[in-house]
């Protein structure tokens, strides 16, 4: 049963072979996209076609080979700006979101901060929106604060005003939204009074770019950092959007091949935007992979994503409530939320929870979701996560709440 | 119900929901914190040591029935035994965790009904968890009897 007129997940998952894997018996329930998304075959498809019919390194050879092999390159390239409306030029590859964080944190960040400058995160950030602003604080004398939320997983905005407002604040590293509460971030705001007060902003984008539509002309951050594998990518390649006219002033992060003009005894000159930040021999056929994604991304549309997935939220909110006791973190309300649902029951631990309901072939995820200050101020240490995507439907949420009651009779409690 | 029988075993269960030896120990010779940074588990293990002999042991902390069990289990199955045997039981569960030898109920008590979380990697290191806290307590201690503190 489709949620929305635009998006029918039962045909959308003819394209996704893994979903129906012979043997499997009942058919998976795949519920961890906020993990890492399924793939659809036109993304392992040109993936293979690329190793298969024009496999060179790129932006090297002079024969056709290799410039056809640059051509695909390149083009994924634009694929990936137009899906998130971004200048081709301050579009750079990297391996993950992660890298792509660290690559601010590192060519921006330990140049530019000063003893006693403040980065701003916030409490509901993944470890990888945290960890390497903590590496450059002990580096340059700077210090990290967090942010506060709310008891609904929100964001205080007065905080972070009033803190922008009185402390030297440089940089405002916030996330779109979040992997562990689903809560969306009103990012364009906090945008808009963070350069009020000279800060840069750094959007990690790695659970709304998949989901909703993020125009990176529109929202006003300096910085949109996300990552292939949870957009119907493949591993190892992600994404760092910037301003060209900042990354323009920033050295380099890593040096090496493909990102240099020049190359001497007594020092080397840069390559333009975006080569400079991408030393080395990229992953071609995993940006390849992540162009046909983008496009196939824009094919559906990301409104009739985001309309698929708030129904689909609206529908877990309403199948969930008949569970006895469970609760579910982050805001109430589906349309202040994404797609990723943490929840706990008071019987039973989250691990247990996501190790009995695959009995029943469904996948969750449980642990901290590499937020531990988050889950510090939810006072819990671990939470059960089910995050769905265009493939999944109501039957897959019927499913995961039958599977839990017999986890509980099973479990005896 | 298939497949997970091994892991969810009735012994398991039984543990779980009715652990031996909770709370804390009013005067440990031995008291430890451990946690498990994958899945932020928790789990405080005190012990009493006479004579080189474990005479009470209590536990306490927030973990999932695995590393519940576990606790109860390796709590049972020490008591009345030497720090030396002690050591010698940890490094046989661990090693019946790494699927390196089958695991012998003389040593392991109870403890032998986990054997079969051997087979789910991400579990293993919750069924450690105590025995592991244990391990790093009785070292502390043995060293700092050596030193004479
Ligand atoms: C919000 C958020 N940021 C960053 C990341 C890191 O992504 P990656 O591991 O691909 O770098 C994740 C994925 O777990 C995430 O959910």
């Amino acid at each position: 049963m489709a949620l929305t007129a635009d998006i029918d997940p039962r045909v959308l998952r003819l394209d996704f072979p893994i979903l129906a894997r012979v043997g499997d018996r009942p058919p998976l329930v795949y519920l961890d996209s906020a993990a890492t998304s399924q793939k659809p075959t036109a993304v392992l498809d040109a993936m293979d076609r690329y190793y298969v019919e024009t496999n060179a390194n790129v932006h090297r050879g002079v024969y056709q080979l290799a410039e056809e092999a640059t051509a695909r390159f390149e083009a994924a390239r634009d694929s990936v700006a137009r899906l998130v409306d971004a200048p081709r030029e301050g579009t750079i590859f990297t391996k993950n979101a992660t890298e792509a964080i660290n690559l601010v944190a590192w060519a921006w960040g330990v140049r530019n901060l000063a003893p006693g400058d403040v980065i701003m995160v916030t409490e509901m950030e993944h470890h990888s929106g945290i960890v390497p602003w903590q590496i450059v604080a002990e580096i340059t004398g700077a210090r990290v604060v967090f942010a506060p939320i709310t008891s609904d997983g929100e964001l205080e905005l007065d905080w972070i005003t009033h803190t922008l407002r009185t402390e030297p604040v440089r940089m405002v590293s916030v996330v779109h939204v979040s992997n562990a509460l689903g809560t969306i971030n009103p990012v364009a705001e906090i945008a808009r009074r963070a350069h009020e007060y000279d800060a840069l902003v750094l959007v990690d984008g790695s659970q709304s770019v998949p989901h909703m539509p993020v125009r990176f002309s529109e929202l006003g951050a300096d910085f949109l950092a996300f990552t292939g594998h949870k957009m119907l990518g493949p591993t190892g390649i992600g994404v760092l959007v910037g301003r060209p006219e900042i990354l323009d002033g920033m050295s380099p992060f890593l040096g090496g091949g493909e990102m240099i003009s020049d190359v001497r005894t007594d020092g080397s000159d840069w390559a333009e935007l975006p080569w400079k930040f991408e030393a080395g021999t990229p992953p071609i056929a995993e940006a390849v992979g992540l162009g046909v994604a983008a496009d196939y991304l824009r094919d559906i549309g990301l409104g009739a994503v985001r309309a698929h997935e708030r129904a689909l939220v609206s529908y877990a909110f309403g199948a969930l409530a008949e569970i006895d006791g469970l609760r579910i973190y982050g805001p109430q309300d589906p349309d202040r939320r994404g797609a990723p649902i943490s929840f706990s029951l008071p019987d039973l631990h989250p691990h247990d929870i996501a190790q009995l309901v695959d009995r029943e072939r469904v996948c969750i995820r449980a642990g901290h979701h590499c937020a531990k200050p988050l889950m510090r101020t939810l006072g819990v240490s671990a939470t059960a996560r089910a995050s769905g995507y265009i493939y999944n439907d109501a039957s897959d949420i019927d499913a995961l709440v039958h599977a839990l009651h017999a986890a509980r009779s099973f479990m005896g409690s | 119900m298939a497949g997970l029988d091994d892991l969810y075993q009735q012994l398991i269960l039984d543990h779980y929901r009715r652990p031996r030896h909770c709370g804390v120990l009013d005067h440990p010779t031995i008291a430890v914190d451990q946690h498990n940074p994958l899945c932020g588990d928790e789990l405080h293990v005190t012990l009493r040591i006479d004579d080189d002999r474990v005479t009470e042991v209590a536990h306490t902390g927030d973990g999932c029935s695995i590393s519940q069990a576990s606790a109860s289990m390796m709590s049972d199955a020490i008591v009345g035994h030497t720090t030396d045997e002690v050591l010698a039981m940890i490094e046989h569960f661990r090693r019946v965790m790494h699927r390196e030898v089958a695991a012998d109920e003389d040593q392991l008590g109870d403890a032998i009904a986990l054997e079969g979380v051997a087979k789910y990697p991400v579990r293993i290191k919750c069924a450690l968890l105590s025995w592991m806290a244990l391990k790093d307590g009785l070292l502390t201690h043995m060293v700092n009897q050596q030193e004479g503190r």
